[in-house]
């Protein structure tokens, strides 16, 4: 009886290990996309570089932020730059109605079950994943600070844009 | 026997305590960071509590935070 309550309680204690280690790090490799149930036409994303952006209609630094988004879609984008807006709103209504006020360029995609945010464990809203054109994640950023924010993107996203898909 | 009944009891009683607490995720907070969820969304209301709260203890301010209650940044 004890072993048995002490092998399914490090059984547990593994689990959660384990799935706190699932979460996107830097150099984790970006799942395949289609696996997630996304609501909306996910393009191609092979040897580009993608920027995973985690929001919602409610979250004011996500409001804030998608104007510096689609500044950046719009700079890069020729040069193989590509953004992925996943929508988290419990409804496709209040994400439509907030499309509708604050139009951008970018794409954009609904979670409706929230399957790719969970297995991304995001800790805050915005989250966002910056993936290099071999697909690893390079860079997280959490939140939305103005400037600052948009600054460290561009200067990341000239790094990045400059390798090549096999590596630097 | 009757130790195991014990300690099955206290695995019960355990689990329905863990049950009963969830943690809300970052990207479930939309209904935390709606406008009724302010503490102050009345300023009438917030000027009155404010004003019993400086009568009874002689002090005033302090009750705000900056940010709503999505948790965002």
């Amino acid at each position: 009886m004890n072993t048995s309550f002490g092998t399914r309680l490090i059984g547990m204690l593994l689990l959660s290990a384990s799935s706190a280690l699932a979460s996107w790090n830097t150099g984790t490799t970006l799942p395949d996309l289609s696996k997630f149930k996304l609501e909306g036409q996910v393009p191609s994303i092979a040897g580009k570089v993608v920027l995973v952006d985690f929001w919602a209609s409610w979250c004011g630094p996500c409001k804030a932020s998608f104007p510096a988004l689609d500044s950046l879609q719009k700079d890069y984008g020729a040069k193989g730059f590509l953004i992925l807006a996943v929508n988290q709103d419990k409804t496709g209504e209040a994400m439509t109605a907030f499309m509708s006020e604050h139009p951008v360029s970018i794409t954009v995609l609904r979670d409706p079950e929230n399957k790719l945010v969970a297995a991304a464990d995001v800790t805050s809203m915005p989250s966002s994943y910056l993936v290099d054109r071999s697909g690893k994640i390079r860079y997280i950023h959490r939140g939305f600070h103005g400037e600052k924010t948009l600054a460290q993107y561009r200067k990341e996203l000239e790094l990045l844009l400059s390798e090549k898909a096999g590596g630097s | 026997m009757k130790t195991c009944f014990l300690l099955l009891g206290l695995m019960v009683v355990l689990l329905g305590c863990l049950t009963g607490c969830g943690t809300v995720q970052p990207w479930e907070r939309g209904t935390l960071s709606d406008y009724t969820m302010r503490p102050d969304r009345d300023p009438g209301a917030d000027s009155f509590r404010e004003h019993v709260y400086f009568t009874r203890e002689a002090a005033a301010g302090g009750r705000g935070v900056g940010g709503g209650g999505c948790g965002c940044n």
